[in-house]
C-alpha cells in the first residue's frame, strides 16, 4: 500500500488543528506562501471553493473565463516572479482543458501546482459524471502527479508538489483530489517537504569538470557562450555578467533566454534560432568553443544537427542529466546549477577581451541592419510593418516593460526587436509554440507584477484563441497592455505555405472581429491603427493608461519574417529573404 | 545499429510507475519486449526489468529520462553480455499422452526440465532457461499435443558482484544523513 508520507523528508513547524480536507488544501497553500491562484469552479471542486470564502483575504482567486485561461495565467504569474504558479479547476473537462497549458510549462521548465477535483473515490473507475483519468492523462506532461483520495493525504501531497515543482529543472504538477477527501476531517499539520530519496533536484558538479572547462575557456580563439532560460530559472544573471565582462565572450541567447543579459550589453550578440540574429548562428559555426549555459539545443537553434558548430569543442552547464549528450555530444559536461558552477568557474579563468573575435560579428550584423532590419523597422511606404511597432513600443518604453507574446510571426518580430533592459521581461510560449498563450499570460504576469508594465502582443489567430479572458482582465481591471498585430492570416503558417508549400494558402486566411469593439462591449479602452501616422501616438496613449487597453495594428498582411534558417538547413546557411 | 538491451529500473512502490516508465517507450514508439516487475532485494524497492531493441543512442537518452522520474530512484541499462539472464515456461500436456508416448519422458530429461504436477487430466512441466531453450522444449513437445503454454518476462542479474542499486543507495542515506547533520 502505497502512502505518500512514504519518502518524505520533512521539516516540522505547526501543531495540528482538526479541519476540513478543503481547508487543509488552503491551509497548506498559505503555508507554501501562495497569495493567487488562478481556477474555475465546477462540481468535484466545489467544497474548496466553498472554504476559498473563508480565506478571501489571505488567498485572491482569480476567476477566468476557461480553465486554459487559467492555466496560462498561472504560467505568466510564475515566469515574471520565479515563483510557483497556482491553479484549480473541477474534474473531467475542468481538468482536461489544463492540459495544453501543463505540455507547455513541461516543455517551458515552468513551476506549476495544478490542483483538480475528483469523483468520490468510490465511484473511482465505474466513469461518473465527468470523470477522467487525469492522473493518467497528465502523465507525460507532468513532472510529478499523484491523487489524493484521503484527507491526510493532503497536507504531505501539496508538499511534495510545491517542492518538486520548483526545484532542480522546474516543472507542472498536478494534484487530483477526489471529493470525499475534501470532506472528511483531517488533523492539519504542515510539514515543508525538503527531500524526497528518489529525486536528486541538483546533481553533483565533479571538481574535475570545471577544471577542464575552465582550460577550455583559457584556450579559445572564438567562444561564444549560449544563454537559455536555465540562467533565469537559477537567477544567474549576475553570473552571467560577471563570467562574460571577466573573459570578453560574445553572448548570443535562446528565445526563452532573452532578458537573462541587457540587450545594450556591449558582449551581447543577438538571438539564437530559426528567426534569430544572423551574426550568432554563423558565428556559432565559426566558434572553436561553444558554452552552453541552462539550453537544451533545441532544433530551432540547432538547425541540421549534423552541421551544427562542427569546429567548436563544447561545454554543457545543465542541472538536467537526461538533456546532456540528447541532440549534441559535448566535451565537458558540468552538471549542477549553473548559478553556482557559473561562479565557480569565472573565478578561476583568465581575463580575456577576444576583440579581434567579436569585431568579426560586425561585418554580419551590418549587412542583417541594411538587408533586413532597417526594411523592417523604417518601411516608408506599404502597410505598418510589425517591426515597425516594436520599434515604437521601444522608443516609447525604453525597454522597460515585460514583453509576453503569443505564438508565431508577432513572436518572432518582438523576440528579435523589443531591448530589453531587465531580468524576467520576455515570456512567452517556446518549446510548446502554444497559440493562445499570450493574453492570458500576460495577465498573470501583470497580477504578478502590478508595478511592471505589462504588454501583451498577439496576432490575430492567436488573440482569437483566448480572447474570453478579456472578461477576467476587464472584472480585475487588469491593467495589461495588449497590442494585436492583425494581418487578417495565420501568419506564420502562410509564410511557410508561401516558401515551401507553392503558395497554397491552405486554410491561412482568416477573419476577426473589431477587436477594439468586442473589448469596448467588455468596458476595455482601445484604439485601433491602421496608418502609420497615428502608430507612435497610439502607443503612447496605451502606454500611459492606467487601466487595460486594447490596441490593434493593422499591419502589412503578406510579410515575411527574415532572416530564417530553413528547415534542415545549417545554422550558418541562414537566409536574409532578399537573395 | 539495433542492439538488445536489458534495462533495470529500481522503484519506489508508487501507483503509476509503470505507467510513466511505459511511456517513455510509446513517446519514442520502442516496442517493450519483455516486462518482469516484482520487489527486489531492499524492502518497498521495487525492481522492473525491462527488454528492448534499439540503438545504443536510443536507450541511453531513454535510461536518462526514465531516471529523472521522481519515483525512480536508479535505471541500468546493460547489453546482453553484461548480464545473466532467465525465463521460466509452463507446459501442459494430456498425461494419457505422457503414459502412452515413450518419447515424452527422454524430451523432459534432456531439457532439464522438470514436472510440477500430475494428475488424471494432465501433467504441467516447468522449465527454465533462455527464450531459445524454452522455445525448443515447445516446439519438441507440441507433436505430443501442448494444452497450454505460458513464458514469464525476463529476470536478469548483472554479472558484477554487487547489485548496482546497493551502493547507489548506500551513498544516498549518507546524503539524506548529512542533510540531516
Amino acid at each position: 500500500m502505497e502512502t505518500i508520507t512514504l519518502d518524505n523528508k520533512t521539516t516540522k513547524n505547526k501543531t495540528s488543528k482538526r479541519v476540513s480536507g478543503s481547508d487543509a488544501l488552503i491551509l497548506s497553500l498559505i503555508a507554501e506562501n501562495v497569495k493567487t491562484i488562478f481556477g474555475y469552479p465546477g462540481g468535484a471542486i466545489m467544497p474548496v471553493y466553498d472554504k476559498l470564502m473563508d480565506y478571501e483575504d489571505q488567498i485572491h482567486h482569480i476567476l477566468t473565463r476557461h480553465e486554459q485561461g487559467a492555466i496560462h495565467a498561472a504560467q505568466g504569474f510564475a515566469r515574471v516572479s520565479g515563483e510557483v504558479g497556482v491553479c484549480l479547476a473541477t474534474s473531467g473537462p475542468g481538468a482536461t482543458n489544463l492540459i495544453t497549458g501543463i505540455a507547455d510549462a513541461f516543455m517551458d521548465s515552468t513551476p506549476l501546482v495544478c490542483f483538480t477535483g475528483q469523483v468520490y473515490s468510490h465511484l473511482l473507475g465505474t466513469d461518473a459524471f465527468q470523470e477522467t483519468d487525469v492522473v493518467g492523462v497528465s502523465m507525460p506532461v507532468t513532472k510529478w502527479n499523484f491523487q489524493v483520495t484521503s484527507a491526510e493525504e493532503i497536507a504531505p501531497a501539496v508538499a511534495k508538489a510545491f517542492y518538486i515543482a520548483r526545484s532542480g529543472r522546474p516543472g507542472p504538477v498536478l494534484i487530483d483530489i477526489t471529493k470525499d477527501a475534501m470532506f472528511a476531517e483531517v488533523d492539519f499539520c504542515y510539514e515543508k517537504c525538503t527531500n524526497i530519496r528518489s529525486y536528486i533536484p541538483v546533481p553533483e558538479t565533479k571538481d574535475v569538470r570545471i577544471q577542464q572547462a575552465v582550460e577550455l575557456i583559457d584556450n579559445a580563439k572564438r567562444p561564444l557562450a549560449l544563454v537559455g532560460q536555465g540562467v533565469v530559472l537559477s537567477g544567474a544573471e549576475q553570473e552571467l555578467k560577471e563570467f562574460v565582462e571577466k573573459t570578453g565572450i560574445p553572448v548570443a541567447s535562446t528565445l526563452l533566454g532573452l532578458s537573462a543579459l541587457p540587450n545594450n550589453h556591449e558582449l551581447y550578440t543577438g538571438m539564437l534560432g530559426m528567426h534569430g540574429n544572423a551574426a550568432p548562428n554563423i558565428k556559432t559555426n565559426e566558434a572553436d568553443l561553444i558554452i552552453a549555459l541552462g539550453m537544451r539545443f533545441d532544433d530551432r537553434v540547432t538547425g541540421k544537427v549534423s552541421a551544427y558548430a562542427p569546429n567548436a569543442k563544447k561545454i554543457h552547464f545543465e542541472i538536467d542529466k537526461s538533456e546532456v549528450h540528447k541532440i549534441i555530444k559535448v566535451d565537458v559536461t558540468i552538471l549542477g546549477d549553473v548559478k553556482d558552477t557559473l561562479a565557480r568557474v569565472t573565478k578561476l579563468v583568465s581575463p580575456n577581451a577576444h576583440v579581434v573575435w567579436r569585431n568579426s560579428f560586425k561585418f554580419i550584423d551590418d549587412q542583417e541592419t541594411s538587408r533586413v532590419i532597417q526594411k523592417e523597422l523604417n518601411p516608408e511606404t506599404g502597410q505598418i510593418s510589425m517591426g515597425e511597432v516594436l520599434r515604437h513600443l521601444n522608443e516609447i518604453t525604453e525597454g522597460e516593460a515585460v514583453i509576453v507574446t503569443d505564438v508565431g510571426q508577432h513572436q518572432m518580430v518582438a523576440s528579435r526587436y523589443y531591448k530589453f533592459k531587465n531580468k524576467r521581461s520576455f515570456i512567452t510560449s517556446g518549446g510548446l509554440g502554444t497559440m493562445g498563450y499570450g493574453l492570458p499570460a500576460a495577465m498573470g504576469a501583470q497580477i504578478a507584477a502590478p508595478h511592471r508594465k505589462v504588454v501583451s502582443i498577439s496576432g490575430d489567430g492567436g488573440f482569437q484563441m483566448t480572447m474570453q479572458e478579456l472578461g477576467t482582465i476587464a472584472f480585475n481591471k487588469v491593467p495589461v497592455k495588449m497590442i494585436v498585430l492583425n494581418n487578417d492570416y495565420l501568419g506564420m503558417v502562410r509564410q511557410w505555405q508561401e516558401l515551401f508549400f507553392d503558395k497554397r494558402y491552405s486554410s491561412t486566411s482568416i477573419t476577426s472581429p473589431d477587436f477594439v469593439k468586442l473589448a469596448a462591449s467588455y468596458g476595455i479602452d482601445g484604439q485601433k491603427v491602421t496608418d502609420r501616422k497615428d502608430l507612435h501616438a497610439a502607443i503612447q496613449k496605451m502606454m500611459d493608461s492606467t487601466e487595460p487597453f486594447i490596441l490593434e495594428v493593422a499591419v502589412e498582411a503578406k510579410g515575411n519574417v527574415y532572416p530564417m534558417i530553413p528547415t534542415g538547413s545549417a545554422v550558418n546557411e541562414i537566409v536574409f529573404g532578399d537573395e | 545499429m539495433i542492439e538488445e538491451f536489458t534495462i533495470t529500473v529500481f522503484s519506489e512502490n508508487s501507483i503509476g510507475i509503470l505507467n510513466r516508465i511505459t511511456i517513455n517507450f510509446t513517446k519514442r514508439k520502442l516496442n517493450i519486449d519483455s516486462l518482469t516487475v516484482s520487489e527486489s532485494a531492499i524492502k518497498g524497492v521495487y525492481k522492473f526489468t525491462i527488454v528492448v531493441k534499439c540503438a545504443l543512442a536510443t536507450v541511453e537518452n531513454l535510461v536518462k529520462q526514465l531516471d529523472k522520474q521522481i519515483e525512480i530512484i536508479r535505471t541500468f541499462f546493460l547489453r546482453e553480455n553484461e548480464v545473466l539472464h532467465q525465463e521460466m515456461a509452463m507446459y501442459k500436456i494430456e498425461t494419457s499422452t505422457f503414459l502412452e508416448s515413450n518419447q515424452v519422458e527422454g524430451i523432459i530429461r534432456k531439457h532439464n526440465a522438470r514436472i510440477l504436477e500430475v494428475t488424471k487430466e494432465y501433467t504441467a512441466i516447468e522449465k527454465t532457461g533462455h527464450k531459445h531453450e524454452t522455445q525448443e522444449l515447445f516446439e519438441e513437445l507440441k507433436p505430443f499435443g501442448v494444452l497450454q503454454f505460458v513464458r514469464s518476462g525476463r529476470v536478469a542479474i548483472t554479472r558484477l558482484k554487487k547489485e548496482l542499486l546497493s551502493e547507489y543507495l548506500e551513498k544516498l542515506e549518507k546524503r539524506e544523513m548529512s542533510e540531516e547533520n
